[in-house]
């Protein structure tokens, strides 16, 4: 897995050179309607664990829809959604993060009234001590617990670069560090599967890299990850597979390149007749 | 300014310092007395702060669970003749239930449905406290025993001020505690974003619900330690402008800020008594003052004076 976060290995190298792991996600039929209109129609697909897994598709294909269908944000229509091999549709995102899945936002969502080292803390909450009364009367348990979660907060900040920020007001942070804080706060509830919404959007050029090392070295210590972007030279480079949408329907899946390759794909992007 | 803000002891300590010394300034019982209004309402805004400032919800009733509070030390202890401690306790775990029962349905929704049904609750809670005067006395209100515990009686301005003052400073302490704290920064981030708080694990409809029911519950021990004190209640201690009040202190100190809570208790507890002119048109000058508030200083009083200050204490 070590050579996972080098950078010079060609996709295809990296797809021959690992196994397929077991599934960790899988969407079977699933379909979800906003007033008539099909976001997400009869979808399938599998996620193995260990893999970075992209969903790729134009504007509007239901890749964000499909994240908050995974992640219990909106319930579905129909089909369901097994993690681990338990059916979770629908289920509350506080229960699937019990049960070891994060993500992070298209859209910053960003506790602004805390600071950045305590935006991640509240990402160890479920390890802590989260009852009322040890915290009315401040139990040395409880105080002990929170000081290493302090310190385990930090290392997660630093683990994605974000060390000069750790006593910032999160509010006083600029975009691309606010990026990598929701990276670091999804982290700290040690996820099985990490979903990241367009990590790298917004960001330049340098900040795109440092975003795609970060999520090359949290694949790389066995956290399954699966991965909406835009910056299609990020996703070839550190995908596994590829699912391709289209207007809510598989378009293609494979190694990227095989979608890179597939007419389906370059003829939603471009637009082409079909 | 900032540890005054944030630092447990510093701010603890100073507001030890602040009620000690506070009674050898207050030449006799008139001052005192508004000194011990000032702490009943500090301790109510200390708690209601816990859920407005720090989760982010609005209650527009914390006046009708003071006023249970006290009408359950009224009636339990003038009517029934219990002990005084335990009408407290039995009006606080009422309170407690009744606030659990009120927020557990509607805190699962989104919006504003608490402030709305919490108007709702205050507004019952005034209209039974007027209505059944065989047990409240009616609109004219009731008179409370002492409160006595261990033989003792709690009497006089010159004892309550100790009470009051050490209660505020135990509710300080517990707030305090609460905010940092896994539990407080789950209610913080519940304020933050909702969503990011669920897919890191946060429960949130339940801290929610907890906080409101420690609040109500804050509110209601208030309410009866109050009711022994004054001697008197009436159904105005619960009314809607009551709770109005309540909020507009909580605003106008600070959102957020447990000092705040009770900086805004003060203050706004003085004002009526230094601007007698104004007695008509209280209502009128409180809205102004939440209003201005919100326009000028959103964040309150003592954090925008602590942003005033020089950055050095900050660092």
């Amino acid at each position: 897995m070590k050579m996972l976060a080098t950078t010079d290995l060609s996709p295809d190298t990296m797809s021959q050179a690992r196994r397929v792991g077991p599934p960790i996600l899988k969407v079977e039929h699933l379909s979800r309607e906003f007033g008539g209109v099909l976001a997400i129609g009869d979808l399938s697909f599998t996620v193995a664990a260990g893999d970075i897994h992209s969903i790729i598709g134009p504007n509007g294909a239901g890749k964000t829809t499909l994240f908050n269908l995974v992640t219990g944000v909106y319930k579905p229509s129909g089909g369901r959604v097994l993690f681990d091999g338990a059916d979770v549709s629908g289920m509350a995102p506080y229960r699937l993060a019990a049960r070891g899945m994060s993500r992070t936002f298209q859209n910053l969502q960003i506790f602004f009234n805390m600071t950045a080292l305590e935006n991640v803390m509240v990402g160890r909450h479920l390890h802590l001590n989260t009852r009322l009364l040890p915290a009315l009367f401040r139990f040395p348990s409880l105080v002990r617990k929170d000081r290493e979660a302090k310190d385990r907060a930090a290392q997660l900040m630093a683990d994605v670069g974000l060390e000069k920020y750790i006593d910032a007001d999160a509010a006083s942070m600029p975009y691309g560090a606010l990026k990598r804080l929701e990276i670091a706060r999804a982290l700290a509830s040690e996820p099985k599967l990490l979903l990241l919404d367009e990590p790298a959007a917004g960001l330049n050029a340098t900040e795109s890299r440092e975003i795609d090392e970060v999520i090359k070295t949290v694949a790389a210590t066995g956290v399954t990850i699966i991965l909406v972007e835009h910056d299609m030279k990020m996703v070839m480079g550190i995908s596994h597979r590829i699912t391709a949408l289209n207007q809510g329907r598989m378009l293609a899946e494979g190694t990227p390149q095989e979608v890179a390759a597939n007419a389906d794909v370059i003829a939603a992007y471009l637009g082409a007749a079909p | 300014m900032n540890a005054l803000l944030h630092g447990r002891l510093t701010g603890l300590l100073a507001l030890g310092a602040v009620i000690a010394v506070l009674p050898a300034f207050l030449p006799n019982n008139f001052y005192l007395d508004i000194a011990i209004l000032a702490g009943f309402n500090a301790v109510v805004c200390v708690g209601l702060n816990l859920l407005i400032g720090y989760a982010g919800q609005i209650s527009l009733g914390h006046a009708g669970f003071f006023g249970i509070g006290a009408y359950a030390s009224g009636v339990l202890v003038g009517v029934y003749g219990w002990p005084p401690i335990l009408a407290l306790l039995t009006g606080a775990v009422v309170v407690g239930l009744l606030a659990f029962l009120v927020a557990k349905p509607i805190l699962r929704l989104k919006g504003h449905y608490l402030a709305m049904a919490t108007l709702g609750i205050g507004i019952i809670v005034s209209i039974v406290l007027r209505t059944e005067s065989g047990l409240t006395g009616g609109p004219d209100g009731m008179m409370v025993e002492p409160f006595k515990i261990f033989g003792f009686e709690l009497y006089g301005e010159k004892v309550w001020y100790w009470v009051v003052g050490v209660l505020l400073i135990g509710v300080v302490w517990l707030s305090l505690n609460l905010i940092d704290s896994p539990m407080g920064r789950a209610l913080r981030a519940v304020h933050g974003s909702e969503v990011a708080a669920e897919v890191v694990g946060v429960d949130t409809a339940r801290f929610k619900v907890l906080v409101f029911v420690v609040s109500a519950v804050f509110a209601s021990v208030a309410g009866s330690l109050f009711a022994h004190y004054a001697g008197l209640i009436t159904p105005a201690k619960a009314d809607f402008f009551k709770s109005i009040e309540l909020v507009t202190m909580v605003v106008f100190g600070g959102m957020a800020s447990t000092f705040g809570a009770v900086v805004g208790a003060v203050v706004l507890t003085l004002l009526p008594q230094a601007l007698t002119v104004f007695q008509d048109y209280q209502q009128i000058v409180l809205g102004g003052i939440l209003m201005a508030t919100m326009v000028f200083m959103p964040k309150g009083l003592l954090p925008t004076l602590a942003a005033l200050l020089p950055a050095r204490r900050r660092a």
